[in-house]
């Protein structure tokens, strides 16, 4: 009999997934769903974080994190581009809420399409002209536009420079669902909603053809070109899509602040957000999920120790990643196979 | 708006000189390790910080100068200014090892993808950042005025300082060593057989990793000099010094062709200039906005750098 090995979380976990049928998974998804739907509720455990409101925690940076990674995974585990501007999408995302919800009467969900169709915008604006490059040349190219978009607010009077927006109106009540600064059960509730959303995005447009074009381009794009696949077409695509999501966790957390300044939006938010990708299996939907939960909650689990948490949290970086270099939840080996070429082309 | 330029184009020139000569020096530890590995050392910025830290320890532990205390002249000057300058590169050149042999080392040896490896190097220079952080206690860290900056004599109406001139021609001396050394050196021509054909070279005997270790070295000398120019213009540090700079030399190192050594040279000193020219014609908060969108146009139109990935073209 063949060892188990213990370790491979991925694989006992798909093997529960294909060996049920439609009713088992239909169960498992509805169970799994309630119980994450009732973590706000236990915060006496020992999942309680000391300083920081355990359900505030909740929602930023664990769930929004999650969203974003998720948005990030698209355009760096999916399509294999390197984004390390993400945080831009974030901001404006955030700065669209801000603005409209301080100077017009519009209501937070009638402003999550603008900052959506704005952070899209900008992710075609940007993608245009710069999706040809590859590699780290497309690296630096987001990270100066991470910092452009951060600098620019910090510069100009419209929003407020370095003194930031406040009074940012708050989602208005959904029927008895109240929305609280000091109980954010519901906006926990809302962040799931919409990983929710985005996961089911994701698994659908992974089966379908832009799916198939994005790994394509992530194996070998020359190859893909060649195979008549309009690369720079599905590029943007894919960098449009993580931008919108991006957009939408901006949009969130503005209005869960309630008030936003330039410095939330520095490079390490962008860096955080790769290191959730790849720490916990890039590619893989589960492994970001869990990569970014651990890495959103583990500073604030652990700030006991206030001064050298950081200093923590970096040697987990270390010893994770050489210890597991495909993540904690590693994707799929038939998907891995290919990318190890890459790297000895 | 460029009276401001005209007005002061040759002071301005000088100070972006020099400003570009620690650029080159930085960014030839981003092009090195590049230049072999083909991966971006991310904790590069954190190895000059931790080499300004050299520089400053020199000169006020070992010389116990002060704040106030009087400026060394004659031999003594040349004396800690030298050492101050040794320290600083042997720090970044053992930081820099010290990144490789944890950070890398074992990664590569599982051949595993490169964004992994960019991880563990994020992770390697928020460790970096943060030991210096609970060190300092967050706080600035002064550096003893050892240099007099007297003001030498005045060229087209710009003041030429001592601090300035040393910075620029050592910088420059330093910069040629290295280059003859990659150039020329048996270890020189080891690296460059690695950056051409990891595999051939390996086939020739060529010990890897003893080669990437060393390119590791070298870089972080270079980064290391850099570090001392920086505290010897600037007069302080802090834990966060690393981030800014460090980035500016990136960019200067892709403008230039990043893995190339001659690009770096010129992407430092064009990226020095151009920074200083655009705070004085548009102010010092939009300097950064200004370089990256001169680094977007140069990657459009020549999305290899300035002067191309020298060593990327002779791969097949």
């Amino acid at each position: 009999m063949k060892m188990r090995n213990y370790w491979n979380l991925r694989d006992w976990g798909a093997g529960i997934w294909e060996r049920a049928n439609r009713p088992k998974r239909v169960a498992i998804a509805i169970t799994t769903i309630f119980l994450v739907a009732l973590l706000p509720f236990a915060g006496a455990s020992f999942l309680a974080t000391p300083i920081a409101a355990y359900d505030a925690v909740l929602v930023y940076p664990v769930g929004v994190f999650i969203l974003m990674a998720l948005g990030l995974n698209i355009v760096v585990g999916k399509s294999g581009m390197l984004d390390l501007g993400y945080v831009a999408f974030f901001a404006i995302g955030a700065y669209t809420m801000a603005l409209m919800g301080t100077h017009t009467g519009l209501n937070t969900w009638e402003i999550m399409p603008f900052g959506i169709a704005f952070a899209m915008l900008a992710g075609v604006l940007l993608g245009l002209p710069t999706l040809r490059l590859r590699g780290d040349y497309l690296a630096i190219v987001t990270l100066g536009f991470g910092e452009i978009v951060r600098l620019v607010v910090l510069n100009s009077t419209w929003s407020k420079g370095p003194n930031g927006i406040a009074n940012i109106p708050m989602p208005p009540d959904i029927g008895p669902l109240k929305f609280k600064l000091d109980d954010q059960k519901v906006f926990f509730w809302v962040v799931v909603i919409m990983i929710l959303l985005t996961i089911w995005m994701i698994r659908r447009l992974s089966v379908r053809r832009p799916g198939r074009a994005w790994e394509a381009i992530r194996q070998d794009e020359d190859a893909a070109e060649l195979m008549g696949i309009p690369t720079l077409k599905y590029k943007i695509w894919s960098f449009t899509l993580g931008a919108a999501v991006g957009g939408a966790a901006g949009v969130l957390f503005a209005s869960k602040n309630l008030f936003i300044a330039p410095e939330m939006f520095t490079l390490n938010v962008s860096i955080l957000i790769l290191a959730c990708v790849v720490f916990g299996g890039i590619g893989n939907i589960w492994g970001v999920v869990l990569g970014a939960a651990i890495l959103g909650y583990l500073p604030e689990r652990i700030r006991f120790i206030s001064d050298a948490r950081l200093l923590v949290f970096g040697l987990v970086l270390v010893t994770v990643m050489n210890f597991r270099p495909d993540g904690l939840l590693p994707r799929k080996k038939r998907e891995k196979a290919i990318v190890k070429k890459e790297v000895n082309a | 708006m460029f009276a401001v330029l005209i007005d002061q184009f040759w002071s301005l020139t000088i100070a972006g000189v020099a400003l570009g000569f620690i650029y080159v020096l930085i960014s030839l530890g981003y092009t090195m390790v590049y230049g072999v590995l083909r991966m971006i050392n991310f904790a590069n910025s954190e190895i000059f910080m931790w080499g300004t830290f050299g520089t400053i320890i020199t000169s006020r532990d070992i010389f116990h100068y002060t704040q106030t205390s009087e400026p060394a002249r004659g031999f003594k000057l040349a004396l800690v200014l030298l050492s101050s300058l040794l320290m600083s590169m042997l720090v970044a050149g053992l930081t820099a090892v010290f990144v490789e042999f944890v950070a890398y080392r074992r990664l590569r040896a599982k051949g595993t993808n490169r964004l992994a490896t960019l991880i563990s190097a994020i992770g390697i220079s928020i460790v970096l950042s943060e030991v210096m952080r609970l060190l300092t206690a967050s706080r600035p860290v002064g550096a003893p005025r050892v240099l007099e900056k007297i003001i030498l004599t005045e060229i087209w109406g710009a003041n030429i300082r001592l601090d300035t001139i040393i910075t620029i021609i050592a910088a420059a001396i330093i910069f040629f060593i290295l280059e003859r050394f990659v150039k020329l050196s048996r270890m020189g021509k080891a690296i460059r057989a690695v950056s051409m054909n990891e595999d051939a070279a390996k086939l020739m005997g060529v010990n890897l990793n003893r080669v990437i270790a060393t390119t590791f070295l070298v870089g972080g000398l270079a980064t290391g000099a850099a570090s001392f120019f920086y505290v010897t213009v600037f007069e302080y540090t802090k834990f966060n010094i690393g981030f800014t700079m460090g980035m500016a030399a990136f960019t200067a190192a892709v403008l230039g062709g990043i893995g190339n050594i001659r690009g770096a040279f010129y992407g430092g000193l064009t990226l020095g200039l151009l920074e200083v020219y655009a705070s004085a014609v548009l102010g010092t908060q939009w300097k950064a906005v200004t370089v990256f969108i001169v680094l977007v146009l140069v990657l459009l139109f020549k999305p290899n750098g300035l002067f191309g990935e020298a060593v990327q073209t002779t791969r097949a």
